[in-house]
């Protein structure tokens, strides 16, 4: 490979891993504070980028309003999901609620699966995005350029509402200890409820960033980023928002590059992330940029 | 609650077994289907059922007036859930034939049921040439793998002037792997050579690892027997990296979706198929595509023509048989000479068909014919 | 006075069932043997699973690749060395393995103990970590199985997959391996390790504070569960006749876990009648995927709504009525009879 290509490698990589980073944010944050995996969460990235289809081949909008329209319901349907699916078990051991997230993936999937069909759908991309720039060589298309963009963007935004707001201040308390918080006069369901829907609006605007990429679109396309995803997550620590980002980064570098120095390996790619998730936990379970058990976010 | 929860739970099971039990439907003749309706080639199963619902609606009944029945089953792309959906068709619901699967896999794991059970199955999409052999009860409406194989070669070799092909594979796809071969040995036979051999996985997305493969040995063609969805993602990831090659693809590429997903990275790709809804034959594949673009507003893709065509050939043979009788059914399948069906002209051997491929090519947005090849 | 009873009475159950399967292999219909071996099949599996994650309450979601593993290893076993050939047709199998073969009983033993080394090694990473990571490692695990199975292709033949099979499972094997299986794993849970298991699930941290090695005893459990996963899995594949990588995907999993939890995490005799009611109940629930008529009316036939409805049930069953039918209690003669005699009072 010569240097271009490595670039190019490199570029392709960061992109992916900004989509998977933005998955992985809402893990970690549901994770940091309820200590559950969101089973659900990659299909709840579905079901947003479901949303933003319709909202630009069924109700017309442009699409920056299709992508705030998808944003708000996937965030509703996170807070919806928490209310009915986990909430009533909050006191029950951890493992009920695991297993009702299971339910409530498969729920998702079949029921699209249902409603709109097995077959994929076509991602209309807006014309922006449909161009790429030729530097020397190196080809980037302007999607690769905008995911990265506004997954940091979205990031700054986020660190600027954990460490400089109430709520945030609320939701680091939360992951610190809820029967504490509770107490000290905060409404922690309005809090959790707030943490499920920005975990899922951004899952939402992940599952739309992918989809302008690889824009085939289809109710099981949730499952493998998701897993990645949440990989990614614990690779940089679960519960903390940065190491998320940075996890994912890692994870679609990586994946890249291993397929394209070793093509023969195309086909372990999927087992890839896994192997590195088992390898982190042997040596490292805290994971990257995971403090002790304590402090979250 | 608990207990709440458990009683609702018993008496949803009694009341589903009730209705299991007391629905019986007198003179009609019971044809059993078993498709994937959900799990990860749901698409297949959906798009051949529209095919088949699209036949029964033209030709709803059989043997002079008796309404042929279908009883669908769902095998979720399973091989459990096939074997148990063939073994309830046959001895619970007791249907005169069974139409399926689709993935050869799962067609596999119920034919040896179908074949000890002495009833006919014929299954309208598995094109792996071990879905027959040595079976006396199973047959099928597609072409095989190996003949689509050397059609693609010959139309590489001699139509595209192309001397040297990559070749990129679904490896988790028997189908992709199975005409992957038969491709690569027609085409050696011809004089071709095969530069950069990669491969890819269901479901895969990203494709800037093999593309950057591909580029590296400047083949004349690509070669790609997988799915339209892996297709029409590596068609634009390629066209985006400069990758100007025509791409030539199996049946597998034929849904709308292909186009709908390629966009303009598509234009040009050219692929073998089983049937061309514009350049329809007989009088009964005009007839179907009629009816299912006034049905679903867009053309059939060749899966849903072989649901039909499978659904044609069993009601075909019923009538011919002239009884429910299931050996005298299958003798009639497999003994089909000539039938003008859906996808083209059928002519069953030892349950394989032999019937003519045609290739197909992106232009415009649109599917267009380009030639037919007889076997 | 009371034990001799109850194993006079647990004897004469089996007599019972072998007797019941004695009368249905000989007049029952092709679809409902296949539907008792299901269930005997999922019974093994469901049950060893049980051990793992109700009884030692290590939640993981590994046996479909355990269920892998065994089926693989015991097919190729059964194999014949020309039909190996014949079948491998992308890469010719890597040595030694093309051409052993053993008998049907011997491939499903050698099948069971490869699992249970797998499971003895991958005990060492996976038993580092607790809770929801465990969930997650084992479900990586299953990913990776499935992975290697697809492309190891000189072992596995890759997504090709294994076809002709011999149909040597019936009625008496799987169900034979079934009830040595439920036996085995209830004596395991009725036994000093068993209490040492109930004790991790209660509380790891006392547990280890009182003296017990809980890594020794959660392998011991992992072990046994993979052993029996894996004959069941060669039993799966001799039942089918054909298996290939994508009948290991989490969706076997999923189905054994809703029976695990209708049964009752923790529940031997739950997840018995579970996996009845849930491998029976699912053959029954095709009826939502076609037309129903009810009460004159038509409800047209939704393909797909079995699955909603399964998905709906595990949620309803863990919000409503987590304990499931049995809870941690086990069935009990004595529990039993006295609920007779106290019925008879009245």
């Amino acid at each position: 490979m010569n240097f271009s290509e490595v670039i190019q490698q490199l570029v392709n990589g960061i992109s992916l891993g900004s989509l998977y980073g933005l998955v992985a944010i809402g893990y970690t944050m549901v994770y940091g504070v309820l200590r559950l995996i969101n089973f659900a969460h990659g299909d709840i990235m579905m079901v947003g980028t479901y949303m933003a289809f319709f909202g630009v081949s069924a109700f017309l909008l442009p699409w920056w309003a299709s992508f705030i329209f998808a944003m708000v319901l996937a965030a509703l349907l996170g807070v919806v999901i928490d209310k009915v699916a986990y909430k009533p078990l909050r006191s029950a051991s951890r493992i009920s609620s695991l297993i009702t997230a299971i339910g409530v993936s498969f729920l998702l999937e079949n029921l699209f699966l249902v409603l709109f069909g097995g077959v994929p759908k076509a991602f209309p991309i807006p014309k922006l995005f449909a161009g790429s720039l030729n530097i020397g060589g190196v080809i980037l298309p302007f999607v690769s350029i905008f995911a990265p963009v506004l997954g940091i963007v979205f990031l700054l935004i986020l660190l600027q509402l954990l460490h400089h707001t109430k709520y945030g201040m609320a939701m680091r308390a939360l992951s610190l200890d809820i029967e504490t918080t509770r107490i000290m006069g905060v409404n922690v369901d309005a809090v959790i409820s707030l943490v499920f829907a920005i975990g899922s609006a951004l899952a939402a605007a992940g599952g739309i960033l992918w989809s302008l990429k690889y824009p085939s679109i289809n109710p099981l396309m949730g499952i493998l980023p998701g897993l990645k995803a949440f990989a990614a997550a614990v690779l940089g620590g679960i519960g903390d928002v940065t190491g998320a980002a940075i996890g994912g980064f890692i994870i679609g570098v990586s994946e890249i590059l291993i397929v394209a120095i070793f093509p023969e390996l195309a086909g372990y790619k999927d087992a890839f992330a896994f192997l590195l998730l088992i390898l982190v936990l042997l040596f490292k379970p805290t994971g990257i940029m995971g403090k002790d058990l304590g402090g979250r976010f | 609650m608990r207990f709440f929860g458990r009683l609702m739970f018993v008496l949803t099971v009694l009341l589903f077994a009730g209705l299991a039990s007391s629905s019986s439907f007198a003179k009609a003749v019971k044809v059993g289907v078993v498709l994937p309706m959900t799990g990860p080639i749901a698409s297949f199963g959906q798009s051949d059922w529209k095919g088949i619902k699209i036949a029964a609606s033209l030709k709803p009944t059989v043997l002079n007036g008796r309404k042929l029945k279908l009883i669908l089953l769902d095998n979720k792309g399973d091989k459990v859930e096939t074997a148990n959906a063939v073994s309830r068709l046959i001895f619970k619901n007791k249907v005169s034939a069974v139409i399926g699967a689709v993935a050869s896999g799962n067609t596999l794991s119920g034919a040896p049921i179908a074949e000890k059970a002495h009833v006919p199955m014929v299954t309208p999409a598995s094109t792996n040439p071990l879905v027959t052999k040595g079976k006396k009860f199973i047959s099928r409406v597609c072409f095989i793998d190996p003949f689509q194989g050397k059609v693609a070669a010959k139309y590489v070799y001699n139509n595209l002037h192309a001397r040297t092909a990559a070749v990129i594979v679904d490896m988790a796809q028997d189908y992709s792997v199975g005409l992957a071969r038969f491709f690569i040995k027609a085409f050696k036979k011809m004089g071709g050579k095969i530069v950069g051999n990669t491969f890819i996985q269901t479901g895969d997305q990203d494709f800037s690892a093999q593309i950057a493969v591909v580029k590296a040995h400047h083949p004349d063609v690509i070669y790609m027997p997988t799915y339209y969805q892996e297709l029409a993602l590596f068609a634009r990831q390629a066209r985006q990296f400069g990758l100007k090659q025509t791409i030539m693809a199996g049946d597998g590429a034929s849904e709308e979706a292909l186009i709908k997903v390629g966009g303009k990275a598509v234009e040009g790709l050219s692929f073998t198929n089983h049937f061309d809804p514009k350049a329809a034959v007989t009088p009964l594949g005009k007839k179907f595509v009629k009816l299912y673009r006034a049905k679903y507003h867009e053309d059939p893709s060749a899966m849903a023509a072989l649901g039909a065509d499978a659904y044609f050939v069993v009601a075909n043979a019923i009538n011919r048989a002239g009884s429910t009788n299931r050996i005298k059914i299958n003798k009639a399948i497999r003994a089909t000479k000539g039938f003008k069906g859906v996808t083209g002209i059928i002519t069953l051997v030892n349950g394989d068909p032999v019937k003519s491929a045609v290739i197909q090519k992106v232009k415009d947005g649109k599917f267009v014919y380009v030639t037919t090849v007889n076997p | 006075m009371n034990k001799k009873r109850n194993s006079l009475l647990t004897i004469a159950s089996i007599v019972a069932l072998f007797l019941f399967l004695w009368y249905a292999s000989a007049h029952f219909n092709k679809y409902s043997i296949r539907i008792l071996n299901d269930i005997a099949i999922f019974m093994m599996l469901a049950v060893s699973y049980n051990l793992i994650n109700g009884v030692t309450g290590q939640f993981s979601l590994e046996p479909n690749g355990f269920t892998a593993i065994g089926a693989y290893v015991s097919s190729l076993l059964t194999l014949t060395a020309a039909q190996k050939h014949a079948m491998f047709i992308i890469v010719p199998m890597i040595h030694p393995l093309d051409t052993l073969h053993l008998p049907f009983l011997a491939a499903l033993i050698v099948g069971g103990l490869v699992t249970a080394l797998v499971g003895f090694i991958l005990a060492f990473p996976v038993f580092r970590v607790r809770g929801d990571y465990l969930a997650i490692v084992t479900l990586g695990f299953g990913l990776v199985i499935r992975v290697f199975s697809n492309n190891a292709i000189s072992v596995t033949n890759g997504p090709l997959g294994l076809k002709g099979i011999g149909a040597y499972t019936n009625l008496w094997w799987s169900w034979g391996w079934a009830v040595f299986s439920l036996i085995v794993i209830m004596r395991l849970v009725n036994s000093g390790y068993g209490r040492a298991m109930k004790a991790i699930r209660d509380d790891e941290d006392a547990a280890i504070a009182m003296g017990i090695n809980s890594f020794k005893i959660k392998m011991i459990a992992f072990v046994t569960s993979a052993f029996f996963e894996g004959v069941a899995g060669g039993l799966l594949a001799h039942l089918i006749t054909t298996i290939s990588p994508t009948l290991f995907t989490f969706f076997l999993t999923f189905n054994l876990l809703i029976i695990i939890v209708v049964g009752g995490l923790g529940s031997m005799t739950g997840t018995v009648i579970a996996t009845v009611m849930v491998v029976w109940g699912s053959e029954l629930l095709r009826v939502v995927d076609q037309p129903m008529h009810l009460f004159s009316f038509t409800i047209p036939g939704v393909p797909g709504m079995r699955m909603i409805l399964f998905s709906v049930l595990l949620i309803v069953i863990m919000l409503f009525a987590r304990e499931g039918i049995m809870g941690q209690k086990e069935f009990s003669w004595n529990g039993f009879l006295n609920f007779l005699r106290h019925r008879k009072q009245k």
